[in-house]
């Protein structure tokens, strides 16, 4: 039957399939709208409800707790924390050399698989990748070896080589977090890459070369404008996912007193609602951090669109 | 960062519709890079010993897993990195196996249920609801369109506090469920399915099977999904790898040992091993099996990988 059904002419092409309106659609959708509702919509409401109330115990602290309306209050709270600024100034700095490292060292990879006297690509593609089968906290774990002195080769070279580096003091944590980053998703975004340069049509390189242009010309001026719009969603997506960092400061926390309990925004939240047992200002602290993304998304998105066009 | 539940999306709202058409398979040219034209001896040289720099990069650090996992405590500290000392691996996976009754592989044994049923059944939510988008016509499409691309975008980690406070609400955190229900959740998955479902199912096919008598779900089945199948498995192979490296979530639903999965596990055992470094050798084995899982399933399905990067960010 399956045959017959694809050999039939069909000669209302165009038209909506019929039997596909509102109440089949919905079978289809309800599934999905419905997790979403529990773990997207439900908790976004729930974190605005709590952030403008607080948790006030009557006169000498005695009796219940009264939850009461308290506007922004828990925001200027969050805001006024030492602690939670730093976070974030801390979170910017993160980005600033995460991200140039990362996209840069992605971009270059990709154009060096991509130039003609290029070998194994798929080998390289394969081994490039790997780091994205390691999960965040194994990655962690094994960058955490990597940094200790004592058990780590790393180490031991540079001491070979009379350089004394201690990856895991306060000046170093940083950089050495960055570097757990770009290794977990350089090759991710290679591989993106990669395809897009792929998609680059051959005949524009072609002229290219017969213009003169040699490789690296060619990669500078042809491949590189052609990728740009691959690369803005690389931007867009890798500024939400380090706003999400999380994994390898609790992870590292725990080899080093460098990487304290409120360490960057997400740390703090957790800190917040587990040990300080304040709910409200986590809740705000998380509603801050899904602002930020929308704000820093909405940026990328503007920006780059404004490029593709020019 | 890597503790979202669902891969890193790989596309822009503005341009999503836009991306509709076109297969994404064959994006690879043929021919170019085989031919040599324009490479001397010196920058073939500087190209591939710079792959092969960035490669080692990559793979160094889980090499040096490998072969710490081969070692025992006092080998681990006393030997150089790569030297094999006495050969210890079994006896260290003899430990793991051992430790807390064999609560490593229940861990293991939990990651791979929370992460293949999310997979498979979030995955199935996610194809079904981006089949609707595409095939489907309705009133306030593009709006809840709209809505699942903000979903895209919203970071994981600023919803887990408050579902971890709703779960408290109904009595549901410390179950599997406060795990399972929230990785269902995959609106990137959703916009994939959409571009899937554009480019492997021709509406032709549908209109037929409607005319030969077949009701929407049923076509559905039997041909809408079967098409699809290729972007199916796509979609979760990047959710099982996606759960698989969930962290936050877990770690701050649930409180009993026996329900976590690998990943919060092997960060106890770290916290162990600070004062007890006896514990270190465990952490390190533990980590070498439990990425073994996916490392095979990356490699046996790079097609479908690959394929999986390619749709959300190339036209």
């Amino acid at each position: 039957m399956a045959t017959q059904a694809l050999t039939t002419t069909v000669r209302r092409q165009g038209r909506a399939l019929a039997g596909t309106g509102g109440r089949t659609a919905a079978l289809f959708l309800v599934p999905f709208f419905a997790v979403f509702a529990i773990a997207m919509i439900a908790p976004v409401i729930y974190s605005l409800v709590l952030s403008f109330h607080s948790q006030q115990k009557s006169g000498l602290g005695f009796g219940e707790a009264k939850t009461v309306f308290v506007g922004l209050e828990n925001y200027v709270q969050v805001f006024q924390s030492e602690t939670f600024v730093e976070g974030i100034a801390r979170l910017g700095l993160y980005c600033l050399i995460y991200i140039p490292c990362m996209v840069g060292g992605a971009v270059v990879f990709a154009l060096l698989l991509d130039a003609t006297v290029a070998k194994a690509r798929k080998l390289f593609q394969l081994l490039v990748f790997l780091p994205h089968a390691v999960p965040g906290v194994i990655a962690a774990l094994i960058w955490a070896y990597l940094y200790t002195p004592g058990i780590s080769p790393l180490v031991q070279a540079l001491q070979g080589g009379g350089i004394q580096i201690n990856f895991l003091d306060a000046h170093m944590v940083l950089p050495s977090i960055v570097n757990i980053g770009v290794w977990e998703w350089t090759g991710y975004n290679v591989i993106i890459l990669f395809t897009a340069l792929q998609a680059v049509p051959r005949e524009i390189l072609e002229a290219a070369r017969v213009d003169g242009a040699g490789e690296i010309r060619a990669a500078i001026s042809i491949k590189f404008p052609l990728i740009l719009p691959a690369l803005s969603v690389i931007m867009l997506f890798t500024i939400i996912g380090t706003l999400q960092l999380f994994t390898e400061p609790s992870i590292i926390s725990k080899a080093t007193a460098s990487v304290t309990s409120t360490w960057v925004p997400n740390l703090w939240a957790y800190d917040a609602a587990f040990i300080r047992h304040n709910l409200n200002q986590a809740a705000a602290a998380s509603i801050i951090i899904a602002g930020l993304a929308a704000v820093l998304s909405l940026a990328v998105t503007r920006l780059s669109s404004r490029m593709n066009k020019s | 960062m890597s503790a979202s539940t669902l891969p890193r999306p790989r596309t822009t709202p503005d341009t999503a519709t836009s991306r509709r058409t076109g297969s994404r398979f064959n994006g690879s040219r043929s021919g170019r890079g085989s031919s040599n034209r324009g490479g001397g001896f010196a920058s073939k040289l500087t190209v591939n010993g710079l792959l092969i720099i960035g490669s080692a990069y990559m793979v160094v650090p889980v090499l040096w897993l490998a072969f710490a996992s081969t070692k025992n405590a006092a080998d681990l500290y006393g030997t150089s990195a790569y030297a094999l000392g006495n050969f210890s691996l079994f006896e260290n996976i003899a430990n793991v196996a051992r430790q807390d009754g064999g609560l490593f592989f229940r861990w293991l044994g939990n990651s791979v249920m929370y992460a293949g049923v999310g997979a498979v059944l979030g995955s199935l939510i996610s194809v079904m609801a981006g089949y609707a988008f595409d095939k489907f016509q309705f009133r306030w499409k593009d709006s809840l369109f709209g809505f699942v691309l903000v979903g895209v975008l919203i970071p994981n980690t600023a919803t887990v506090l408050p579902m971890y406070l709703l779960a408290s609400l109904v009595g549901m955190t410390n179950t599997i469920w406060a795990v399972l229900i929230p990785v269902l959740c995959n609106p990137f998955g959703v916009y994939l399915a959409r571009v899937y479902s554009a480019s492997y199912v021709p509406a032709e096919t549908l209109e037929a099977a409607r005319m030969d008598g077949a009701g929407p779900i049923r076509s559905f089945f039997s041909l809408g999904l079967p098409m699809m199948m290729p972007g199916y498995i796509t979609i979760a192979l990047f959710q099982f790898v996606g759960v698989w490296n969930n962290f936050m979530l877990p770690l701050v639903m649930l409180q009993d040992q026996q329900l976590l999965p690998v990943s919060v596990g092997i960060s106890i055992w770290q916290g162990y091993s600070v004062p007890q470094p006896e514990f270190t050798p465990m952490v390190i084995t533990g980590s070498l099996l439990s990425i073994i899982p996916l490392l095979v399933a990356f490699i046996m399905l790079q097609r479908f990988w690959k394929s999986g990067l390619t749709a959300g960010s190339v036209k």
